[in-house]
């Protein structure tokens, strides 16, 4: 069953969705869509349906998961059984599993763990429809679902994939991009473009895997831009246009109380007093908070980072109590046709997306 | 139980890496003595013992007959498992996989499934019903580091030598398992900002990331996975690329092809 096009990039260098080769499909965000969670963002990426909550920081139970200098982040990325083509088991997959892992890392650099010793950040990703890329859609909604939190972060993380179709290397990948092309490169970065996911399958030559990341990149730029807008939309203070508003209305109020033309000249001044004086105190405040990172940035240096990577030992090797449970009770009660209840490593999830 | 390494350990290794040097007085890009020995196990369809330093594992593969996924009827199936066995390590308990072992499982899988080193084709017996199913399956006997590449290379080691048993399951004659490309995986661990290759056990548990990648014959990459919390550069990465392709055909040279 092959439904296999025969061509990826037709003479325009088009592609079958009308994009150019290094476009990335529209996106669109939408934050705080999830009353209960700390944190949440709906986030929709071509076909995709993604939605991110977090919870936390909050108490970390069983305690010896807890580790004493710093949280635990904890990211369960999970599929709804409808959101592909064949329905998928409910539950952690060994995919699912190993997808949650290596997203959970891709936000340990960014997240200011050290505020809340002992307590847990639980970024939950669910993908309500997939079309290639979720893993990617997900962590680019759990970044700003982070954010609304208000979970200190040092910036955001990004997440793009990159692949390859007809010889061709292309940004983004759409469904039978991702099935049917010949690799696949999943990669998140910081704004400051260091790697925190990464992972490839497929064939690329070291050529193309370089050529790719520069893709990658310009790719994450443009959802950086995205989720910048959305924070400013919803976070951003009155910009300058607002307060002159704002002052105007003073003005006409002012006006309107007394006629005298003496007093609104004042009035007038006084307002443009108070918008330099406002302005003043924004950008006092941005450079205090910058001192502050700097300041918690060189506190936690080298030391710490050892101290880091054997708690996460600790962490991966007994982190998993939970989903183990659930995973044995799927294996027994494992009546699907596969042969011997085991799952095939391929990316199923993905295939059938 | 983690090993608790003491920031002694810690300082120490962090600050050999600064003056270029390794607990063990091997150079960043050096790999430590291998020896890949094959068909240890009988009863196996296809069987490699892989040493690498002090770490052991032993991968048998072994080949059943079953039904296909329907998306793709008519292809053999592969499925790798891993357990990370409490004889290997005082850090390893017993239990199904856990998130450290199925990523490690699927990394290995990754570079057998994407170089395309089984033939998938000519396992299908008849389609949509039946093909062959080949288990692979690795059984760490000693983690003293590495048990990613050590797997891998066991894995397309093992899968060289195996026989489809044709015989035994009425399903014609016994003939070898098509392999057609030799994938060789390395993996590096980041130690105070330097990527050093095939790590002890000690170096993993003062690093924050490692970086594997799984390269063909031909120099193309088929896999690549990175791992752990820490940051990645990309100077470091590409040169990384590099590396693996050089060191991977060396290997590939002096343990696969003669197999």
């Amino acid at each position: 069953m092959s439904d296999k096009p025969e061509k990826f990039i037709d003479e325009n260098g088009l592609r079958l969705d009308g994009r150019r080769v290094d476009e990335i499909r529209p996106m669109t965000v939408e934050m705080g869509v999830l009353s209960r969670a700390d944190g949440s963002c709906y986030l929709e990426w071509g076909n995709n349906k993604v939605l991110a909550a977090v919870y936390g920081p909050r108490e970390l139970h069983p305690r010896r998961l807890q580790r004493p200098s710093e949280a635990l982040v904890r990211y369960r990325y999970n599929m709804a059984a409808f959101s592909v083509e064949d329905r998928i088991r409910p539950g952690p997959s060994r995919r699912s599993t190993e997808i949650s892992k290596v997203s959970g890392e891709a936000f340990e650099p960014v997240v200011m763990k050290q505020f809340y010793p002992g307590a847990v950040i639980d970024v939950f990703a669910e993908v309500l429809q997939a079309d290639a890329g979720t893993r990617t859609a997900a962590i680019n909604a759990a970044t700003l679902a982070l954010v609304d939190a208000g979970i200190p972060m040092k910036g955001l993380v990004a997440s793009c994939a990159v692949g390859k179709v007809d010889g061709q290397l292309v940004l983004d990948l759409n469904k039978p991009e991702d099935n049917y092309g010949d690799a696949d490169l999943p990669i998140a970065m910081t704004e400051d473009g260091e790697i925190t996911l990464l992972q490839m399958d497929g064939n690329l030559t070291a050529d193309e895997i370089a050529k790719g990341i520069e893709m990658v990149r310009k790719g994450c730029e443009q959802i950086f831009a995205i989720q910048k807008e959305a924070l400013l939309s919803k976070f951003g203070t009155a910009d300058e246009e607002e307060i002159l508003k704002e002052a105007e209305l003073q003005a006409e109020v002012a006006t309107s109380e007394d006629e005298s033309e003496d007093v609104e000249v004042i009035s007038e001044t006084v307002s443009e007093a108070e918008i330099q004086a406002e302005d003043d105190e924004l950008e006092a405040e941005d450079e205090d908070e910058d001192i502050e990172l700097q300041d918690e940035a060189e506190a936690f240096t080298d030391d710490e980072v050892g101290d880091a990577s054997d708690e996460a030992e600790d962490l991966f090797g007994e982190d998993v109590s939970e989903f183990e449970i659930t995973e044995n009770a799927e294996s027994e009660d494992d009546s699907s046709s596969e042969p011997e209840g085991a799952e095939s490593d391929e990316d199923e999830g993905e295939k059938n997306e | 139980m983690s090993e608790a390494i003491s920031r002694l350990k810690k300082d120490y290794l962090f600050n050999l890496a600064l003056k270029g040097q390794r607990e063990d007085g091997r150079g960043f890009d050096e790999v430590r003595d291998l020896i890949v020995e094959t068909n240890v196990i009988d009863k196996a369809e296809g069987s490699a013992k892989v040493l690498l330093g002090d770490t052991q594992v032993l991968v048998g593969i072994k080949l059943q007959v079953g039904s296909p996924f329907a998306d793709s009827a008519d292809k053999g199936v592969i499925i790798t498992s891993m357990e990370l066995n409490p004889i290997a390590s005082p850090n390893f308990e017993a239990g199904p996989p856990r998130e450290k072992a199925i990523e490690m499982a699927r990394v290995v899988d990754r570079g057998i499934r994407e170089s395309g080193a089984i033939d998938l084709n000519k396992l299908c017996i008849t389609e949509g019903e039946e093909v062959w199913i080949v288990f692979i399956d690795v059984h760490v006997l000693n983690d003293s580091g590495n048990l990613l590449d050590a797997a891998s290379l066991g894995a397309i080691a093992a899968l060289m030598t195996a026989t489809i048993p044709g015989e035994r399951e009425g399903r014609g004659g016994d003939v070898k398992l098509p392999i057609r490309e030799m994938p060789v995986s390395l993996s590096f661990v980041d130690i105070g900002g330097e990527l050093v290759i095939d790590a002890t056990n000690n170096e993993e548990s003062v690093s924050d990331l490692r970086l594997t990648i799984v390269t063909n014959q031909d120099g193309s990459i088929c896999a690549m996975q990175k791992s752990g919390p820490g940051t990645l550069s990309e100077e470091n990465f590409l040169r990384s690329v590099e590396k693996s392709r050089e060191i991977g055909a060396q290997i590939r040279g002096e343990y696969l092809l003669n197999i």
